[in-house]
């Protein structure tokens, strides 16, 4: 029989197998959703110093100046902290929250249970997985420790200026090296988790778990291994080609001729832009690959509080099957003033146009799933509410960018910022929330406060609105992004505009401790929570709160219906489950 | 809770709409002969994308205000028509948007950058490097000297590497560090950079341009009116990124001639 | 589907997918960079490459009567594998001896990290077929011949592999 997938396996034994070299996914999932929670805390605190910053350039803040004497001697940031600052929270940010939690996490936890199976394909690698990952968080985190200080050439590390090294300024030495070591570590890590994703989703499904029975979150995680297999394929050469022109000496990403610090470089030939090819071919879809999940969870949750079929269920799959698809042909739209040829802006404009067409026609189907529902306004749909009205803000302003004649104004300002946070950023926090509000109870076998979830909702969409929304205000006036301070005559009127998103930003940030407490709380002395607490159809609630070890007990459920039987008459309310007709377990 | 979350929604939705619409933070207004094009660019999408926007929101929240459980036996309605009149309305009128936008956009995109030069532009290089900008204009012959990386030295004042002993055509390079042109003449600038990536952005040009090492890179403009502007750089190039900036001065074609003559070597 | 659905094989077609997906990155970087500056070096590979080559190929043949005339063929194989990296191995001093190191040239940097990079792969390949190999000896459970196969369908992949870099490396340094 067949031993390195799948197994029959026995209960875990031992403390180190069973909580830190786990091979349970459930497990595995937890560790990826409690590094992201680390890591969100982290970058979130950076965030507030950036933005302490640009609000009160001149103030100290309260303690840095002992924590980081030389980068902010007296507690005032400096720009070169500033940029370092920018380039952890946006790295954090990006792969170890919006990669990790959406995808790796929920992913984990949630998907084998969906299809109905025992574990993941290849336990051994799911683990690997996880430990990889966390390797490549602690070298990055090391990068705050090393002497010439983490790097600063953002989360994007354009050539040449992530590539020469020392010269090129503080930051640029080791730390550098450490966040493209990072980078590759990473991408092994999240590759070695697609391949389990794509193999389960494909192998393990049980007993009339038909491709079109699975739920669209685990569609969404399979597609969404797809594109990151691709992605990171290409991630991690450009990363290792980078490792070598800093560390070899080697000219893939750095041309001739170059004077930096006053000293000729020794490089010869190579090509900037070919970074940004290969970063960007990555990059774009990187941003679906935080928000695709998203989409996943939404169209898996909203309908359940809906007590409504989710309105046209295969056209939402084909979408995301196109937008998958489509996220590969419009990476040049970040490059559209690199100095590539300005023909091709055009070809890459329409693509990017194009996607907002599948992207558009999931967004109506949500908004007509409203529609004539009875919702229950639990913290979870209220999440996934909030997470079509963010969408839909940073999606309309991915109007402006995607053409090229607008984007020669917008490029490399505020816009852009309050773009990305919109539509990746907070939109795929929001997916995480509802994710995290709605699971929590298979997870942990207790529910979250709902009072506070509410509290936390409404506060934090305020919030958002309030930090983000001025920031395409700002960028309409021409005001540059990734800039420490806006005192002296450029952009000084801007000023009061940035106090505004900064006082909004540390109230956000606040808001987010009711979260935590929740979090917390919730986990030690929540209400004990019923095996399906939300009236919910997938296989995950038909198993218990929290499931066995191999998820079913030693039972394979049989699947007989859609995940979508929402409003009928159902045995037991107005649903049906998937695997209704086989014997319920309970452990 | 829906019925806040519908309020909250809709009052954000209007707040953040009218600001747009007050223009209380709006583009600085334009001195380029392409800005207009792209203006206008502007205003059209601000309002297709306005209109998409207010619509999405508020019919979501009214739905989110009507359709919430008051725990009454009323029964589930679908959509009208289901999924199929909704795609394919939705799937028409974006289709129509993008492709206007792509065609209108497509001519102001191509005006800037697909458009060769006027013959008659006044030819100026400029060189990018951590953290300033430095223009070069030909001088009387009208020829630029050869760059020598080697040369560069910024403590003598060689920004480009000219090599004036022997290279005839540097000898009469003016090097500025800011940019001085006359108002209503193309301006051809070619940008390269003498370390890592750079970019030139004016933004009452609504123009913006990265400089890539090893490139140069063509961009020409023509201002129309007078006007001392600043150059900002929108790529990130390392710690003084934050203060990399010039200043573009337009004069009169006779304040200009008195510029260039001032600044002989 | 009529066989039963074995994840060892997909996740090898994944895992292929994958690498294609890293080599085809390379090229592209490598069409790119030759295109891009004009210091590009042509040198002559080391002819040791192709008698690796016909190593490599032969090995490819002797896994499958591995997997059906049993052990011995399979160790003989791990050989066969074994020693092509002992032969890259000095294709790589041959080319240092000549004074073209990883950063010497693009063309020899390029040289390297495919050579590299593939080798790294068929370690993989080497491991995974050792790791076989003593379940195949265990005493308790049955052989994993879902896995052999697996084993050695990322085998003929890395010989594939390996021929495409050939041919880039022959026409490009
Ligand atoms: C707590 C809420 C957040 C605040 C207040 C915040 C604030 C900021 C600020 C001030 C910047 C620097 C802008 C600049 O100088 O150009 C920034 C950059 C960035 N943020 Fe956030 N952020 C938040 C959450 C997030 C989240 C959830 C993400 C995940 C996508 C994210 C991703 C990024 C990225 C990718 C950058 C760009 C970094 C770079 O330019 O290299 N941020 N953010
Ligand atoms: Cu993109
Ligand atoms: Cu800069």
């Amino acid at each position: 029989m067949e031993t390195t997938a799948t197994s029959h396996h026995a209960p875990p034994q031992g403390f180190l197998r069973k909580y830190v070299f786990s091979l349970d996914h459930k497990v595995i999932g937890k560790q990826y959703l409690d590094l992201a929670l680390v890591a969100v805390v982290i970058g979130m605190v950076l965030s507030w110093l950036m933005r302490f910053h640009l609000g009160f350039p001149t103030t100290a803040v309260p303690g840095l100046g002992k924590l980081a004497p030389t980068a902010a001697a007296g507690g005032v940031i400096t720009p070169e902290l500033y940029l370092a600052l920018m380039t952890m929270h946006g790295t954090i940010m990006v792969f170890f929250v919006l990669t990790t939690a959406p995808f790796a996490g929920f992913g984990n936890f949630v998907l084998p249970i969906q299809v109905g199976a025992e574990d993941m394909a290849f336990p051994r690698f799911n683990m690997m997985s996880f430990w990889v990952t966390f390797v490549a968080f602690l070298v990055l985190v090391a990068a705050f420790f090393v002497p010439e200080g983490p790097p600063i050439s953002g989360w994007t590390a354009y050539a040449p200026l992530s590539a020469i090294g020392k010269d090129a300024g503080p930051g640029l030495g080791t730390g550098q090296t450490l966040w493209a070591v990072s980078i590759a570590l990473f991408c092994v890590g999240q590759l070695l988790g697609a391949l389990n994703f794509i193999a389960t989703t494909l192998d393990l499904r049980t007993k009339g778990m038909t491709l079109m029975r699975m739920p669209l979150s685990t569609w969404a995680w399979f597609i969404t291994s797809v594109i990151g297999l691709i992605a990171f394929s290409v991630l991690l050469p450009a990363c290792i080609l980078l490792i070598l022109d800093r560390v070899a000496g080697t000219s893939f990403f750095i041309p001739g001729g170059l004077v930096v610090s006053d000293r000729l470089q020794p490089h010869s030939g190579g090509s900037p832009l070919l970074w940004q090819h290969l970063f960007w071919f990555f990059g774009h879809p990187e941003v679906y690959i935080a928000i695709l999940p998203g989409f996943g969870i939404v169209s898996h949750i909203l309908p359940v509080f809906a007590r409504k079929p989710l309105l046209g269920p295969k056209v939402v799959l084909i979408c995301l099957i196109a937008i998958a698809f489509l996220s590969y042909t419009v990476w040049g739209h970040h490059m559209f003033l690199s100095g590539m040829n300005p023909l091709s802006a055009t070809l890459f404009s329409v693509p990017t146009l194009v996607i907002t067409i599948p992207a558009t026609i999931v967004v109506l189907l949500w908004i007509g799933t409203v529609y004539g529902a009875r919702m229950r306004f639990t913290t979870p749909a209220l999440f996934c509410l909030g997470f079509i009205s963010v969408f839909v803000s940073g999606g309309i302003s991915g109007f402006f960018l995607a053409q090229p004649s607008i984007d020669t104004y917008l490029h490399g300002t505020y816009f852009v910022v309050g773009h990305f946070h919109f539509v990746m950023g907070v939109a795929a926090m929001f997916g995480i929330f509802a994710g995290v509000y709605f699971w929590f109870p298979k997870m942990y076998g207790r529910m979250m406060n709902d009072k506070l979830g509410k509290l936390h909702f409404t506060l934090t969409l305020i919030g958002v609105y309030c930090v983000f929304m001025p920031m395409h205000y700002l960028g309409l006036a021409g005001n540059v992004r990734r800039y420490s301070t806006f005192t002296d005559d450029y952009m000084k009127g801007s000023l009061p505009l940035h106090r505004f998103i900064t006082i909004a930003a540390l109230f956000t940030g606040a808001v987010q401790l009711i979260f935590f407490y929740n979090l917390i709380h919730s986990r030690l002395r929540g209400a004990k929570a019923p095996d399906n607490p939300w009236q919910a159809t997938s296989l995950e609630w038909s198993t218990s709160s929290p499931p066995p070890f191999d998820n079913f007990g030693g039972h394979h459920p049989v699947v007989t219906h859609g995940p979508n039987e929402y409003g009928v008459k159902g045995p037991t309310g107005d649903y049906i489950m998937q695997a209704s007709s086989d014997q319920p377990v309970t452990s | 809770m829906g019925r806040l979350f519908a309020v909250v929604l809709a009052v954000i939705t209007i707040v953040s709409a009218a600001i747009f619409i007050a223009r209380i933070w709006w583009l600085p207004p334009d001195i380029s002969v392409l800005g207009v094009g792209i203006d206008h660019q502007m205003t059209e999408t601000m309002i297709a994308s306005g209109v998409l926007f207010v619509v999405c929101q508020l019919v979501l929240a009214m739905f989110v205000w009507q359709y919430g459980d008051a725990g009454d036996a009323r029964p589930i309605k679908t959509f009208p028509g289901g999924a199929t009149p909704m795609v394919v309305i939705a799937t028409i009128l974006v289709s129509a948007e993008i492709l206007v936008l792509t065609l209108v956009g497509t001519k102001v995109w191509g005006g800037i950058f697909l458009s060769p030069p006027d013959p008659s532009a006044l030819h100026i290089d400029v060189q990018a490097e951590q953290f300033a900008y430095y223009f070069r204009y030909p001088g009387p012959d009208g020829k630029f000297g050869a760059i020598h990386p080697e040369l560069i030295d910024d403590g003598n004042g060689n920004f480009f590497g000219l090599d004036p002993a022997n290279d005839t055509a540097a000898r009469d390079d003016i090097v500025s560090a800011s940019l001085v042109i006359p108002v209503n003449k193309p301006i051809l600038l070619t940008l390269h950079s003498k370390d890592v990536g750079h970019a030139f952005y004016v933004p009452e040009l609504r123009i913006q341009q990265d400089f890539v090492p090893g490139l140069v890179i063509p961009l020409h403009f023509t201002a129309t009116r007078l006007a001392k502007e600043e150059i900002v750089c929108t790529q990130l190039c390392g710690l003084g990124h934050y203060n990399m900036r010039a200043y573009l001065e337009v004069e009169s074609l006779g304040q200009f001639q008195q510029w260039l003559k001032d600044h002989a070597p | 589907m009529t066989a039963p659905a074995s994840p060892a094989r997909t996740g090898v077609w994944v895992g292929i997918a994958t690498i294609t997906m890293s080599f085809a990155a390379y090229t592209s970087a490598l069409l790119v960079r030759q295109g891009a500056g004009s210091d590009w070096q042509h040198f002559r590979l080391p002819s040791i490459l192709y008698f690796n080559t016909v190593l490599l190929l032969v090995s490819s043949g002797t896994i499958e009567l591995g997997r059906r005339r049993g052990y011995a063929w399979l160790i003989f194989t791990l050989g066969l594998g074994l020693l092509f990296i002992a032969g890259q191995v000095l294709a790589w001093r041959n080319l240092a001896a000549q004074g073209l190191f990883l950063a010497t040239n693009p063309s020899s940097s390029f040289f390297y990290v495919f050579t590299v990079l593939h080798a790294l792969h068929l370690l993989g390949g080497i491991v995974a077929l050792g790791y076989v190999l003593v379940r195949l000896r265990a005493p308790t459970g049955g052989p994993p011949l879902t896995a052999l196969g697996a084993v050695s369908l990322y085998w003929h992949f890395m010989d594939v592999l390996w021929l495409y870099l050939l041919v880039i490396l022959a026409l490009r340094l």
